[in-house]
């Protein structure tokens, strides 16, 4: 680098910045973003190119190295204006003078509560530096704990059954009917030449052509389960996380979501760890356990956020809730209306439907019901297993699944 | 041929040469993707400008525009290489007829003659301007084999055809990808890029996004539209906010109408334009409209 015609970036040599630029990777990593030596090496370099002629230059050149989402952003900007608070930093650095590393929460806001943990987590290494930077944290009064904590009380059902139904659902399939993709793949008794494939057997063989044929491939649309785990849905929530799991780890283009009085995405938890971890990291990561139900709350922040994300190729959304609602029915109809009409088929899963008497009297059921595809029982494995069946057809026209209750309602 | 920038404000001045209107921040992302030759990854909600990046790029330095348009199911035949198969039976026969030796016909038919390119090889190619701008756009409505065979592309710049051998690029392309971000890329794609999320403007920015995009707009007309704009953006229950280029449609619909100032029978006629939902249309029109219009004039009229 020593015909690098940038004076600016010369400067910096081996010395401080470049450690703390791999301290504050670090941090970024213990927070949670993805970002490994590779990236840390790219920073660098990116940082000789850029120059360091202002911070705003080098806040952006890192952003453009560290930060790889969207929802990253934030994180980013807190920890960067965190780590480098000292606004003559730079000039100091670049006199090759030591690092003045301050930590403290920034006031009037709150500090990310991952960043928080991250940037204490990284309070043993300042040691390791040649001189002790200071490191005041002060993090525990702004974390946000607003809402009460309600953990989830899991010990409730008995033993035995619990297994029994467990292993049931371990080996549920959901196979949901597949549909076609725009891409093929060879099958002798497709309907469609394929003359890639053909001109290169015709080749081989040497004169004779051979017509090969391909057809489309099919494949199962993503599924997004929306799990309701209020209250008067806590009975079953417990099973309900078992099937999710199953279905999670069954095929990928599966998503999660838990909803109470707020949404959670579990999809995280739940995908590729044993059941009795993944259960707990939701218990965990839900913060609104068997308490009230605001469902249009709900469907209206998934709708606003996650819908457009994954709900683009043609997915299958399955609602398990009782629909009652705290709120009293209020925006649900249109939240629904709106999620029907981003998905390919809306299930709405049931566990009231079991009484012999129900009737669609609540004025949520009667809000979710007009949107629906399909309205299922779901209470016992035989249910389970019905609705496994019934996922696998091809399912009814829109609209005419749930047209009895409708009727009734 | 113009040269690539050499910093970032160089690269701001480029930018500002074809028109665009950018921020420091967007700078400094493109210009350390042009410097260390690296892909830029470019995300946001439509229209806020993603495509337009690539294209001034392309403009300004002199270089060619390459635009692959990414689809559900996108696959080799249409993204990279296809034989034209049509013209390839004909010399088939042809060589049949002359009693040409296998070996000939296999080099012919499998020949560059026969060898139809599509954006990723054309990208791949040498230009005499320099390598070209190669625009992979809305990267999120591909499906993920797609994405895993871009990885490959985007790492070393080579594509192996088996019947002609691997194709390596001698200078990489200026890669610019976009994402609407209907859903998640996968991060071993983005890790090889510089990210940037484009934002809406600020008033000041998009008033002077206006200016050099919709010049025929009366001043007063402009500065109304995007106070109104930046009303609609701010409210949260909008499903889908409009763009820039929404602003700009719009600022050219009500100079075709004559405007010089926005009026609430006008907004309520041409709000289509702006708004793409139903539900966010009806949620706006008539009195809500009127409410932010007001608040628009009177924030205009307490700045002069």
């Amino acid at each position: 680098m020593l015909d690098d015609p940038r004076p600016a970036a010369e400067n910096l040599g081996p010395g401080r910045l470049l450690a703390n630029i791999m301290y504050f990777a670090r941090a970024l990593r213990a927070a949670g973003l993805p970002i490994g030596p590779g990236k840390v090496l790219v920073a660098i370099e990116a940082i000789r190119a850029a120059g360091l002629e202002s911070r705003q230059d080098f806040y952006w050149t890192l952003h453009a190295v560290f930060v790889n989402r969207f929802d990253q952003r934030e994180l980013f900007d807190q920890a960067f204006h965190i780590f480098w608070r000292n606004p003559e930093l730079l000039e100091r650095m670049m006199s090759l003078m030591m690092p003045d590393l301050r930590v403290d929460a920034p006031k009037g806001e709150e500090m990310n509560r991952r960043l928080a943990e991250a940037l204490k987590a990284g309070e043993g290494e300042g040691k390791e530096r040649e001189r002790e930077t200071e490191i005041e944290i002060d993090a525990r009064m702004s974390f946000s704990d607003r809402e009460l904590l309600q953990k989830m009380d899991f010990e409730k059902m008995s033993l035995a059954e619990m297994a029994q139904a467990k292993t049931a659902i371990k080996h549920l399939r959901l196979p949901i009917h597949d549909v076609p993709t725009r891409r093929f793949r060879p099958d002798p008794r497709g309907a469609r030449a394929d003359m890639r494939a053909s001109l290169r057997a015709q080749l081989r063989s040497g004169g004779i052509l051979t017509l090969r044929r391909r057809s489309r491939r099919r494949r199962p649309p993503p599924l997004v389960v929306l799990c309701d785990i209020s209250g008067s849905m806590s009975r079953y929530s417990r099973v309900f996380l078992h099937f999710m799991h199953a279905v999670t780890n069954d095929r990928d283009r599966v998503h999660t979501f838990l909803f109470g009085t707020r949404l959670t995405n579990v999809t995280r938890f739940l995908r590729g760890t044993d059941v009795d971890a993944a259960l707990d990291a939701v218990a965990e990561a839900a913060e609104d356990w068997s308490g009230g139900t605001r469902i249009g709350r709900c469907l209206a922040e998934f709708n606003r956020y996650w819908s457009r994300r994954i709900l683009g190729q043609g997915a299958v959304v399955m609602l398990i809730s009782d629909g009652l609602d705290r709120d009293a029915g209020a925006d649900i109809g249109r939240e629904m209306e709106r999620l029907h009409k981003s998905c390919r088929r809306l299930i709405w899963l049931n566990p009231l439907l079991r009484y012999e008497g129900f009737a669609p009297k609540s004025l949520g059921v009667r809000a979710i019901l007009p949107h629906v595809d399909e309205f299922r029982p779901v209470h016992s494995l035989d249910s389970l297993t019905e609705l496994v069946s019934a996922l696998s057809k091809p399912g009814p026209r829109r609209y005419d699944a749930a047209a009895a209750w409708r009727e009734a309602s | 041929m113009p040269t690539l920038p050499a910093s970032v404000s160089e690269t701001l001045d480029l930018l500002g040469h074809g028109n665009y209107v950018a921020d420091r921040s967007l700078a400094t992302a493109i210009y350390l993707s042009l410097a260390l030759k690296r892909p830029l990854f470019l995300e946001g909600e439509a229209g806020v400008g993603k495509t337009e990046i690539a294209k001034v790029l392309s403009e300004t330095l002199g270089r060619r525009l390459i635009r692959l348009q990414c689809y559900e199911g996108l696959d080799v035949a249409s993204a990279v290489y296809e034989w034209n198969y049509p013209a390839q039976m004909i010399e088939i026969r042809l060589a049949e007829t002359a009693r040409e030796s296998r070996a000939t016909v296999e080099d012919t038919i499998f020949s560059d003659r026969f060898l139809i390119k599509r954006p990723l090889l054309q990208a791949l190619e040498p230009e005499l301007g320099g390598a070209a701008v190669l625009l992979i756009d809305e990267l999120d409505r591909t499906d993920e084999p797609f994405e895993a065979y871009l990885l490959e592309l985007l790492s070393d710049f080579q594509i192996t055809i088996p019947e002609l051998g691997t194709i390596k690029a001698e200078q990489p392309p200026l890669v610019v990808i976009t994402s609407n971000r209907t859903r998640e890329i996968h991060d071993a794609l983005k890790r090889r890029c510089f990210y940037f999320w484009v934002d809406y403007p600020n008033a000041e920015r998009e008033l002077e996004i206006l200016r050099i995009k919709a010049p025929g707009a009366a001043e007063s007309l402009s500065r109304e539209v995007v106070g109104f704009v930046q009303k609609l953006r701010a409210i949260k229950d909008l499903f889908k906010l409009p763009g820039v280029a929404e602003t700009i449609d719009w600022a050219h619909a009500l100079t075709q109408l004559d405007l010089l100032a926005l009026s609430p029978e006008a907004i309520n006629d041409t709000l289509g334009v702006l708004l793409k939902y139903q539900d966010d249309i009806a949620k706006i029109q008539g009195s809500e409209a009127e409410r932010l219009l007001r608040q628009v004039k009177q924030e205009l009229a307490a700045a002069s």
